[in-house]
C-alpha cells in the first residue's frame, strides 16, 4: 500500500478517537437536554470542576486554602494525606452528586415552567459561578492529573503496521495514542452503561418517561425533582470522565471549560436528544475535521479544524435541523 | 441656599489647599481569569509585588509612592482596550498589556494620548524602531530576535549549518503566534533550511493533526510560539510521538513551569528561550519575601515567587521603575508625567552595576535603549528543563540575534507603518 493511503487511514483513525473525546463532552449535554429540555451551558465548566476536584482530593489539597489563609492569616495548603486515584474518583462522584442536588434545590426548583431560554440563561450564570468557585476552591494553578491511564504512541501498533507500506515508501508505522484508545474504551463502556441503565432500571425508565412527556410522567407519580437530580448527577459523572481524559492530556487548567466548544458541532450534527447521535456525531466531526486538515492545510493553511467542524454542523442544520438522530419536533398551530 | 454655598465653599477650599498627594501610577493590565489565567496570575503577581516592595522598602520611587491600578483583560483584546481607556485618565505612566493583540490595538492610541507602551518580549516587533514608533518600547528582545536566536542554537546543534534541515514552527494562530514567521522565512532562505508552518487554533487543547503531520514530515527541529494550554499539550504530544526533546525549542512565552509540569517526566530535556535567569537565587527575592510576602502584602499567596512567569512580571516592573528613575533624573522632578516616562524609557540603560544594585546581578542581558533603538540589543539565552529536579537551567550564555537579517525586516515593516500613518521619522 502507498504511504499516502496509509497516512490517510492513520488520520481517520486518530480523528475517530479525537471524536470519541468530543462525544464524551457532548454526552453530558444530551443527557440533560433529553431529560429536561435545558441546554446546559455549564457542561464544560462541570468537566473542569470535576477534574479540579479530582486532582484536589488526590493530592490532599485544602479546599479554599487561599481564602482561609487570607482571612485567618494561616498558611495551609495540603493535608498530610493523599488519596489513591480510585478513592479520589469515588469522592469526586459524590461531590458531583451533591452539586446536582444543590443545582436542583437552588436553581431548577425555582424555574419550573419557565421558558427554555430562561433556563439556558440560568446555566450561563451557573457556568460563570462554577468557574470562579472552582478557582476559589482549588486555586488557579495548572495541575498535573495522573490517574494511571497510559499515554503516548503505541509501539506495538507501530511495529504491527510498519510493514504494510510498499517497499521504498517513507512510512513509519501508524500512530495511535494509548490515552485515546482508553478514552474510546471508556466512552463505549459509558454508553453501554447508560443504555442498560435507561432500559433496564426503574430509575432509567422513569428518566425516559420524563424525557418523553413531563406531564404524563408527573401524572403517574414520577418526581420531576428526583429525576433532575439523577440526570444532573449522571451528567456530572460524564463530565468527570471527560475532564479526566482531557485533563490527562493537558493538565487541569481553566481552558478545560472550553472543551464545550468542541461538543457544540457534535450536538448540532448528532442531535440534542440522542445518545448514539452524540457518539456518531463525534466520530463524524473528529474524522471529518482531521481529514479536511490533512488534505486542505497544505493548500489553504492549517488551523481549519474548528472552522470545518462548525461548517459541517451548519450544513447538517440546513438539511436536517434536528440533527442525524434528533427528534423531529412538529408544532401545529 | 446660603448654608449650601457655605458648605460648598468650605469643601472647595479644603480641596484646593490640601497638599496634593503625588503618586506614580503604574497600571496592571492583567489576566487572572479565563483560559490564560494560569500564566497571567504569576506574571501579575510578580509585577505588582515589585511595586509593593519599592513602596515598603524605599517609600516608593524618588519619594513618590507608587499606585498600581489593576484592570482585568482576560487576555481579550477588546477588554484590554477598554482597560486602557478606563485607566489612562488616572495618570498612568506606562502600559504593559502582556498581549500582542492588545499591544497592536494600543499602539495608535498611546501615540495619540502620549502614553508609552513597554511590551517586553512581545507585541509589534518593528516597534523597536524608535524613529517611527516614538511611544513603543520592547526591550530586552523581540520575537524576531527570538526566532534568530533559536535558529542560531539549532545551527550550533547541527555543527554550524542548517542546510537541508527541516524546521517546523508550531504556533498559536493569533497575531502573537504569527509574528516570527517573517523572520523565519528570511532565515530559511539565508541558511537553506526547509520551514513548515503549523498553526494551532485557540486555545490549543486539541493538536492531533499538527503532531501527526510532524510525525510524517520528521523535522529536525521544532520551534514553538505557544501560550497557555497550547504549550503543555504540544510538549505532551511531542513526547507521545517520541520527538527528541532537546530539538524542541519554545519561545520565552513557552518556557514556564506551567508548560512542562503537566507532561511530567516526558518533558525532560525540553528547551526554551529565556530573557532572564530562572530560579530565585537573587538578593531581590530575599527582599521580596521580607518586605512583601512575609508581611502578607503579596498580590498572591507567595507560592509562585521565583517561578519563571513571576520573575518575568517582576522584571517587567523593574524595567518600568528603572525607566521612571531615569526620567526623574533627566527632568529633575520626582512626580513624572507619561511624556517624561517616555524619555526615561528611551534613555534606559540596564548595566551590570545597575542590576547588581537592584539585587539581580546577572539576571538578564545588559542593554541600552536609544532614540533609534527601542528594543535593546536583542539577546536571549537557552534554558533547558530538568524534569527530575523540576528546574530550568541555562545551557548557553546570552546570545545576540542576527542583525543582518532582522534590521532590514524591521526597517521594511516600520517604514510601511510610517507611510500608512503619515509618521515623520525622528532621531535625525
Amino acid at each position: 500500500m502507498s504511504a499516502e493511503f496509509l497516512y490517510t487511514i492513520e488520520v481517520i483513525l486518530n480523528g475517530l478517537m479525537a471524536g470519541v473525546l468530543y462525544s464524551l463532552v457532548a454526552l453530558g449535554f444530551v443527557l440533560i437536554f433529553k431529560a429536561s429540555g435545558i441546554f446546559n451551558y455549564a457542561q464544560g465548566v462541570m468537566a473542569l470542576f470535576a477534574a479540579l476536584t479530582l486532582v484536589g482530593l488526590q493530592e490532599g489539597r485544602v479546599p479554599f486554602a487561599h481564602l482561609i489563609n487570607a482571612v485567618f492569616g494561616t498558611k495551609v495548603h495540603h493535608f498530610d494525606w493523599t488519596l489513591p486515584a480510585i478513592a479520589a474518583i469515588i469522592f469526586t462522584i459524590l461531590v458531583m452528586v451533591l452539586f446536582a442536588i444543590l443545582v436542583e434545590k437552588l436553581i431548577l426548583k425555582h424555574l419550573v415552567n419557565q421558558e427554555p431560554i430562561i433556563l439556558f440563561m440560568a446555566t450561563i450564570g451557573l457556568a460563570y459561578f462554577m468557574e470562579g468557585f472552582g478557582d476559589l476552591m482549588w486555586g488557579s494553578d495548572v495541575k498535573t492529573l495522573n490517574v494511571g491511564i497510559p499515554q503516548g504512541g503505541s509501539l506495538w501498533f507501530e511495529d504491527f503496521t510498519i510493514g504494510w507500506a510498499a517497499e521504498g515508501e517513507k512510512f513509519y508505522g501508524m500512530y495511535v495514542d494509548l490515552l485515546d484508545v482508553w478514552a474510546a474504551i471508556i466512552a463505549v463502556s459509558l454508553v453501554l452503561f447508560l443504555t442498560i441503565f435507561s432500559q433496564y432500571t426503574k430509575s432509567g425508565r422513569a428518566l425516559r418517561a420524563v424525557a418523553d412527556d413531563h406531564q404524563a410522567a408527573l401524572s403517574v407519580g414520577i418526581s420531576l425533582r428526583v429525576i433532575w437530580v439523577l440526570v444532573w448527577s449522571i451528567s456530572g459523572f460524564v463530565a468527570l470522565v471527560a475532564g479526566m481524559m482531557w485533563g490527562a492530556k493537558s493538565g487541569v487548567q481553566f481552558s478545560l471549560s472550553l472543551i464545550a466548544l468542541k461538543a457544540l458541532p457534535v450536538l448540532m450534527l448528532g442531535g440534542f436528544t440522542s445518545i448514539p447521535g452524540a457518539i456518531i456525531g463525534g466520530l463524524i466531526i473528529g474524522a471529518g475535521e482531521k481529514l479536511f486538515e490533512f488534505f486542505m492545510a497544505p493548500i489553504i493553511g492549517g488551523a481549519t479544524e474548528n472552522w470545518f467542524a462548525y461548517v459541517l454542523a451548519l450544513l447538517f442544520l440546513v438539511f436536517r435541523p434536528q440533527g442525524l438522530f434528533g427528534e423531529k419536533i412538529i408544532e401545529r398551530v | 441656599m446660603n448654608f449650601k454655598k457655605t458648605i460648598f465653599s468650605a469643601l472647595a477650599t479644603l480641596f484646593l489647599v490640601s497638599p496634593v498627594l503625588a503618586e506614580l501610577v503604574f497600571p496592571s493590565l492583567s489576566y487572572r481569569t479565563g483560559p490564560y489565567g494560569p500564566n497571567g496570575i504569576p506574571f501579575a503577581d510578580g509585577y505588582e509585588d515589585y511595586f509593593t516592595l519599592l513602596n515598603e522598602r524605599d517609600g516608593g520611587l524618588g519619594g513618590e509612592p507608587i499606585r498600581v491600578v489593576k484592570c482585568e483583560t482576560a487576555y481579550n483584546t477588546e477588554k484590554g482596550v477598554e482597560c486602557y481607556e478606563s485607566t489612562k485618565g488616572e495618570g498612568s505612566l506606562v502600559y504593559q498589556p502582556l498581549s500582542t493583540g492588545i499591544t497592536y490595538q494600543l499602539i495608535p492610541k498611546s501615540a495619540a494620548d502620549s502614553i508609552p507602551i513597554l511590551s517586553s518580549g512581545y507585541g509589534r516587533t518593528s516597534g523597536r524602531n524608535g524613529k517611527v514608533f516614538k511611544w513603543v518600547f520592547n526591550f530586552p528582545g523581540t520575537y524576531w530576535d527570538a526566532a534568530s536566536i533559536a535558529t542560531k542554537h539549532a545551527m550550533d546543534m547541527s555543527g554550524g549549518s542548517l542546510e537541508g534541515k527541516k524546521i517546523a514552527l508550531v504556533y498559536h494562530n493569533s497575531a502573537y503566534g504569527k509574528e516570527p514567521i517573517r523572520t523565519l522565512e528570511a532565515l530559511s532562505e539565508k541558511h537553506k533550511f526547509e520551514l513548515s508552518l503549523l498553526p494551532v487554533d485557540h486555545p490549543g487543547q486539541e493538536q492531533k493533526s499538527q503532531w501527526l503531520q510532524i510525525r510524517r514530515e520528521r523535522p529536525d527541529y521544532i520551534f514553538m510560539w505557544g501560550w497557555g494550554v497550547m504549550n503543555s499539550v504540544a510538549i505532551q504530544e511531542a513526547a507521545n510521538i517520541r520527538f527528541p526533546m532537546e530539538n524542541f525549542i519554545g519561545v520565552w512565552w513557552s518556557g514556564s513551569e506551567n508548560d512542562v509540569l503537566p507532561a511530567g517526566e516526558a518533558a525532560h530535556g525540553y528547551k526554551s528561550l529565556a530573557m532572564h535567569a530562572p530560579g530565585d537565587n537573587f538578593p531581590v527575592y530575599d527582599d521580596m519575601r521580607k518586605y512583601v510576602i512575609d508581611k502578607g502584602l503579596g498580590a498572591g499567596d507567595g507560592s509562585n515567587v521565583g517561578t519563571v512567569l513571576y520573575s518575568r512580571g517582576m522584571y517587567a516592573a523593574i524595567m518600568a521603575t528603572e525607566a521612571a528613575k531615569t526620567a526623574q533624573k533627566i527632568h529633575g522632578v520626582s512626580k513624572i508625567t507619561p511624556t517624561m516616562m517616555r524619555d526615561g524609557l528611551e534613555n534606559l540603560e540596564m548595566s551590570e552595576e545597575k542590576m547588581a544594585a537592584i539585587g539581580i546581578a546577572g539576571f538578564s542581558p545588559t542593554f541600552k535603549a536609544t532614540c533609534e533603538n527601542h528594543g535593546g540589543q536583542g539577546s536571549a539565552a537557552i534554558q533547558q528543563w530538568d524534569a527530575k529536579k523540576g528546574t530550568w537551567s541555562f545551557i548557553t550564555e546570552y546570545m545576540n540575534s542576527d542583525a543582518s537579517v532582522i534590521e532590514p525586516l524591521i526597517l521594511a515593516d516600520s517604514s510601511q507603518y510610517a507611510a500608512e500613518n503619515n509618521i515623520k521619522e525622528r532621531c535625525n
